[in-house]
Order: structure tokens, then sequence, then C-alpha cells
């Protein structure tokens, strides 16, 4: 069992590595669109202060979900995901692996990348560790119920058509993660987003494997 | 042993298949033959659990497949019209974590002796990209020659592609797999030398 998943988590960080030009476009993605704003905005220190959390995470968000599409379609069009269904393993634990495998190809950049660049619209000290913390619960969230997205639009032509479906679904955790942001900006405590967004992250690691794994049976029908 | 009674795949406002009955004993290879579009594939596909039938149940050991669940996918060894290989793998990589994720961790010697037998030992770092349309069929069949493969073998086309070499390898394999109890179902356009008295065939449009 364990060698299994290894081995689904191992081949997407392999094939990802000889790919490297594939993921990097998230990444840059994410830092291009966050240099953009204080050129569309003006060079305005006050005001890119105070926007700052809410650009980064709108920034996450819209890169993690450039990514989706990814997460099964190269497994769908060549017959792994057939192999993967017919494996004795249950179908959900290997569609984890593969979400964590995404995660750490596309959220973890975002997470370690995120700080630096509040760093560059002068966000104070104590936030960036919020928003360190805020990504690293919030990043997770977006591959996980992303990959519901990514299973159920399998097959469906124009990739637009996934970000509808999800984005009603990570507005919870855009709320959440740039309010905790913005609560230490104004003096409160973040506790309270980011127990939210815990938990979030806890019902959709529960949820999102067997929601997925249905999505991909389905599709395959 | 696997049966399947009254098998029936209903496409759009049609009916792909109807009343299709079919059972496989030990030692038995069920050849299914019909024309393009009559529903080989699908009926592959119902026959792993990938499709659920409209109509009619598939049984394994007596106990229908979607019951059977694991034990019966452990049996299983099914390969498709797509090789599921990577690409940006090497052959030995994706023959690996394909072993692995089917639940058969194999050991390097095994990996060597396979390899060899199915002539593929030496394009083994060579990353799958590189490799022509009948040597990728060898790679994904290979996992065949591996020792205490699934008994039940479902293959879709499994010749198509392969030289007459290869076709004589793998219908060899067929032959002992049989002879150890081993079960198979399999479609094909081509006429191959299959264990007589053996062998069933199974006409989907007649």
């Amino acid at each position: 069992m364990r060698d299994a998943l290894r081995a689904v988590f191992l081949r997407d960080i392999l094939q990802a590595w000889r790919r490297r030009a594939d993921w990097l476009t998230t990444f840059f993605f994410f830092i291009i669109v966050v240099s953009l704003f204080p050129l569309g905005v003006g060079p305005e220190p006050a005001i890119l202060r105070v926007i700052a959390p809410g650009i980064l995470w709108v920034a996450a968000l819209l890169a993690s979900m450039l990514a989706l599409p990814r997460m099964f379609a190269s497994d769908y069009t060549d017959g792994t995901l057939e192999q993967l269904t017919l494996a004795p393993q249950p179908l959900s634990l290997l569609v984890l692996s593969k979400i964590v495998a995404h995660w750490l190809l596309t959220g973890l950049p975002l997470v370690l990348m995120g700080p630096l660049l509040g760093l560059q619209f002068g966000m104070a000290p104590d936030m960036l560790p919020v928003l360190f913390y805020s990504l690293l619960l919030g990043t997770p969230c977006l591959s996980l119920i992303g990959a519901i997205g990514a299973g159920l639009t399998l097959g469906v032509r124009g990739s637009g058509v996934v970000a509808l479906l999800v984005l009603p679904l990570y507005i919870p955790v855009l709320i959440f993660g740039s309010g905790a942001v913005e609560a230490v900006g104004v003096g409160t405590a973040p506790g309270g987003h980011l127990s939210l967004l815990g938990a979030v992250l806890m019902i959709s690691l529960v949820v999102s494997p067997l929601a997925s794994a249905a999505a991909v049976r389905v599709a395959l029908e | 042993m696997l049966e399947a009674r009254d098998i029936a795949c209903l496409k759009g406002s049609r009916w792909l298949l109807r009343g299709v009955a079919l059972r496989v004993e030990p030692g038995e290879v069920l050849w299914i033959e019909g024309r393009n579009g009559s529903g080989k594939t699908t009926l592959l596909r119902m026959l792993c659990g990938l499709t659920p039938p409209d109509e009619g149940v598939i049984q394994w050991v007596g106990q229908p497949i979607v019951d059977a669940g694991e034990a019966y996918r452990r049996e299983l060894l099914y390969l498709g019209h797509a090789n599921a290989l990577k690409d940006d793998l090497t052959l030995e990589e994706n023959l690996r974590s394909a072993m692995q994720i089917a639940g058969r961790t194999a050991r390097s010697d095994e990996f060597d002796e396979v390899l060899a037998q199915c002539g593929l030992i030496d394009r083994r770092e060579l990353p799958v990209r590189v490799l022509s349309q009948g040597q990728r069929r060898r790679v994904a069949l290979s996992r065949l020659w591996f020792p205490d493969a699934p008994k039940l073998w479902i293959l879709d086309e499994p010749f198509a592609a392969l030289d007459v070499e290869s076709v004589q390898r793998l219908s060899d394999r067929l032959g002992r797999h049989l002879d150890g109890g081993g079960m198979a179902v399999l479609t094909t356009h081509q006429e191959v030398a299959l264990p007589a008295g053996r062998t069933q065939r199974l006409r989907l449009d007649a």
C-alpha cells in the first residue's frame, strides 16, 4: 500500500522535474501578477501596504487555478488513470498522493515566495509570518478543492470550465487567508481566521480525495 | 473463474451490446472478435469494472465484481489501448512505478530478467519518448512476464503494433499462463495461434 502511494507521488515529482518549464509557469505567473500591481496602481506605499494581502492572495489563488488542468489531464489521456482505478489500493488514497505532489510543485513555492513579495510591498514585519502561515494552510485547500474540479472536468473541452467550477469554493479560502493578514494590519489577532482556514483544510482533506476519486471514476466510464 | 450473464450496454438510444454471456475457467482464453465499433473495448472495460454494465452481472469466483472489489483487482491485470507510460520517464522507471501501483514490488534482478526476456534490456535507461509504437507496447506488455503475475489478464489488442517475433513471444507467454491455471480475455484483429482446445471465441457482431 505504502509502496503504491509512494510510487504515484514520486512519479509525479520526477516527471515534473523532467518538465520543469511547465511547473515554473505557475510560479512566475504568481510573481508577475504581484509585481504588476505597483505599476498599475501607482507607487504610493500607503495604498500598496493596505492592498498587499489581497493582491498576494488573489495572485496565489489564480496561480494555483492555472495549474489545475494539469492535475489529471495527462494521466487521463495516456491510460494511467485506468491503471490507478484498477489498482488494489483505494483510488482515493492514490488520488491524495497526486494532490500532495501537485501541492508541493505548485503550492509550496507560493508559500515560500509570498513573504518575500510581501516585503516588496512594505508589509509590516509582524504581518509576514501570518502571511506565510495563511498561505501554508490555504494553498493545500486550493489544491484539494481544485482536484475535485479537475476530476469533474476531465474530458471536457475548454479549461475555463474548471475555473468556474472551483471558484465559488475558493472564495472562503481567499477571505480567511487575506483576512488573517489584514487582521494583523489593523491590530487584531489573526487566530480566528487561521483557525477557520485550518478547519477548511481539515474538511477538504477528508472530502476531496473521496470526491475527486468519484469524479475520476465517472470520467472513465 | 470469470462469468458474465446478460450483459448489456446502452450507448445513447442504441444498444451497443445486448444479452452477452461469457464464462472463462482457469486455463482458458476468451478471444473476443468483432468489427470496429462492435463494443469489444466496452465489454473489456465492463469486465474490469471500469464501466458498469447497464444490465446483467459480472462475477468473479461467484461474487459480483463490484462486491469483490480489492480482491478482484488484485487478481486482475488490464492493459488497454493506451499504454499508461510516461514519455519523460525511462523505461525502467515507468515499469517500476506501474508494478508498484499494481501492488507488486519487483526486485532489481527480476527487472533485469524480464527486460532481457522481452528484448528491452539495452533500452532500459531511455526515456519512453524515444521508443517506437511497437516498443512502447512491448514495455507495457512486459508486466506480464513478472513472476506471480495476476491470474486474470484482460488485454485490449495486445498484438497490435508488435513485430512477428514479439507476437510469437506473447502467444508463448499466454500459453504458459494458461498452463499455470491462468485466464485471459483478449481482443485482436490478427489471426494469432492461440493454444488449441483452450480457446473460446465470442463474436460480438454476429
